[in-house]
């Protein structure tokens, strides 16, 4: 049976690329859609538009993901510890349209319009649980030698957690960070309608904006064989990013790094 | 944050250590030791260290707080957007709009129980496929495959995780509903349409297809859980088994899997979660019918796809409402679901470390 599954997967891989690769080209990197029927155009402006949400989406969410993952580690063997554990899990389960709704309520009702913002909003609220879970558990893989090291030296606690933990901690937290970037690089649900999607350029963040998912998910269900095709070529530039950030990180850094810790 | 601020206070604490530091390692022992002590243990905050209201410990730790805090905060936004938003629909419905069946936008009517059943029914489908093939994957990694084929196995297994919802439907409209309209369909058809389970035109896209990629979906997350369930059993239980005169399988039987079955039944029910939330792979191969049809090979409808579908447009405040009603419905199934698999598979593992992060 487990020939079955992993036969599965080496069939979507092999389908994808084979069907991907046809339709990759330059002018797919570079130009925006084309009206229906008429061959060409590209998803130049949907790769832009993920690029954009994804920074957004990464300003807002590392900083909080590693900021609640320092407290959890460092200062959070309390009560309140325990509960931002459970609520950060909690978070983690909700399914991603659900935050794509709580988005749209929170940002796009306000402002009145869609836009890149509250896209990045959306997926920000989607990385914090999985950084925050990161960080705590490579920061507590730190030896506490090395803190006490630090504190017997008369360092304070901040600038040990600053200078000395964080450091020491880095690979495994940057990680942590990777794999989440990775996961809502792919989500498509909350950007339904918070980014919303546009066929133009748009560089700015109070604007809809294209996103690679999107596009993919329009050319898939339309009835257009052009269109088809290149739903399957950005198909594969999307999991070429993700899973190969993926596998990258978890088969290749976290083996090393805690093979290296015992 | 420099190091000014704490010299007008000369009675810190902190500020003594950071004195003690620059004089040298032999001084800094004496009188520094004790506020080391005091950091570690973290038991009494000295008050020669709280009395500066400079101290940035206090803010370092303020802030590191309001992070953490940020965590309970989205938490709550969430549960209050969702509230706020799907109260008109509430006000008009009350819990009726969980039982009638008519989903009609155009007259004002929602009824959302073809949703709930769409999403139970293929959930159920998604269940049935795929815990077999993820406790079987389980079970030969963690007890009959060879040691070098491990790695490749669970890191296939994990990859499939990895991949994005939308690739999965795509690679759902274009490849396994052809299939399944062309091969699979009319012979379930041929055979089993006594059970009123497979009839109807056969398609291609419907329940069936749903829950076929759902499947495929959540076989990672099952499979991942119970092979840490399973590396958990401790080893005298296989071989007592073993020594009594057991046979492999039955040793697997009776050793391994009647221990894990707690830890077991959490993943199932985490990849439930999981399932429930699924939202785009199945928009695009359910048929997306609100209709309430006992056939698997018909098409029909969940309510995270009725949500995707339909919210962008929308046309009145009441429509939206019904939506955001679905979706805070749903947002308490999935919760509910998540807190009881988790609570199954922590009672299983409880104590032992995780070998890598999640």
């Amino acid at each position: 049976m487990s020939v079955l599954v992993v036969g599965t997967l080496r069939a979507i891989f092999a389908y994808l690329a084979f069907k991907g690769a046809g339709s990759l080209n330059w002018a797919f990197l570079t130009q925006t859609p084309k009206p229906v029927g008429e061959p060409g155009g590209g998803m130049a402006n949907a790769l832009i538009g993920s690029v954009m949400i994804l920074g957004i989406a990464s300003l807002f969410g590392v900083p909080i993901g590693i900021g609640a993952g320092v407290y959890l580690a460092e200062f959070g063997r309390n009560k309140l510890g325990q509960l931002v554990r459970f609520t950060a899990d909690v978070l983690n389960g909700v399914p991603s349209i659900v935050i794509g709704l709580v988005a749209y309520g929170l940002v796009v009702v306000q402002q009145h319009h869609f836009s890149a913002f509250a896209g990045g909003v959306a997926l920000a609220i989607m990385m914090v649980p999985t950084v925050a879970r990161a960080t705590e558990e490579m920061l507590l893989l730190v030896p506490h030698s090395v803190r006490e090291a630090a504190f017997g030296l008369g360092i304070p606690q901040w600038r040990t957690t600053l200078s000395i933990t964080l450091p020491t901690a880095r690979a495994g937290i940057i990680t942590g960070v990777m794999l989440a970037f990775a996961r809502v690089a792919g989500e498509t649900a909350p950007l339904l309608f918070t980014a919303f999607g546009n066929q133009f350029w748009s560089f700015s963040a109070n604007q809809p904006i294209a996103a690679l998912p999107l596009q993919i998910f329009a050319y898939a269900i339309s009835p257009f064989d052009e269109w088809h095709r290149q739903a399957w070529a950005g198909a594969l530039m999307l999991v070429i990013l993700i899973v190969g950030t993926t596998a990258l990180v978890r088969f290749v850094f976290l083996r090393r790094m805690l093979e290296g810790s015992r | 944050m420099g190091a000014a601020p704490e010299k007008h206070i000369p009675s810190s604490g902190k500020d003594s250590a950071e004195q003690s530091s620059r004089e040298g390692p032999a001084k800094s022992m004496d009188r520094s030791g004790s506020s080391g002590l005091t950091l570690v243990t973290g038991a009494n905050n000295s008050g020669a260290w709280k009395r500066s209201i400079f101290n940035l410990d206090f803010g370092f730790r303020g802030l590191m707080l309001l992070a953490a805090l940020a965590i309970l905060v989205i938490v709550a936004l969430i549960i209050e957007q969702l509230l706020q938003l799907s109260a008109p629909a509430w006000h008009k419905f009350g819990i009726h709009f969980f039982f009638g069946s008519d989903w009609n936008p155009v007259s004002g009517e929602f009824g959302a129980l073809p949703f709930v059943f769409g999403t139970i029914v293929s959930s159920l489908i998604a269940l049935v496929i795929a815990v077999p093939l993820a406790v079987a994957v389980a079970v030969f990694v963690t007890e009959m495959c060879p040691k070098p084929l491990r790695k490749p196995i669970s890191f296939a297994t994990e990859l499939l995780a990895a991949i994005p919802s939308v690739i999965y439907g795509l690679w759902a409209i274009f490849v396994l509903v052809p299939l399944l309209r062309v091969y699979v369909d009319p012979w379930l058809m041929r055979y089993f349409s006594w059970t009123g389970l497979f009839v109807g035109p056969a398609y291609g896209i419907g329940m069936l297809a749903a829950g076929v990629v759902m499947a495929i979906m959540i076989i990672p997350i099952i499979s991942s859980i119970t092979r840490e369930v399973l590396s958990v059993v401790p080893q005298h239980q296989r071989e007592a088994a073993l020594a009594l005169g057991a046979t492999r399988w039955e040793m697997i039987r009776v050793g391994v899997l009647r221990n894990a079955r707690a830890g077991i039944v959490g993943a199932v029910i985490l990849g439930l979660g999981r399932a429930l939330g699924e939202t785009m792979a199945v928009s695009m191969v359910i048929g997306n019918r609100p209709e309430i049809v006992k056939s698997l090979l018909a098409p029909g409808y969940t309510m995270a796809s009725v949500i995707a579908n339909e919210f962008a447009e929308a046309t009145d405040d009441l429509y939206l409402s019904a939506l955001m009603e679905i979706g805070l419905a749903l947002f308490l199934v999935t919760i509910i679901v998540n807190v009881l698999a988790g609570l199954m598979v922590w009672t299983v593992t409880r104590g032992t470390p995780r070998a890598h992060v999640q």
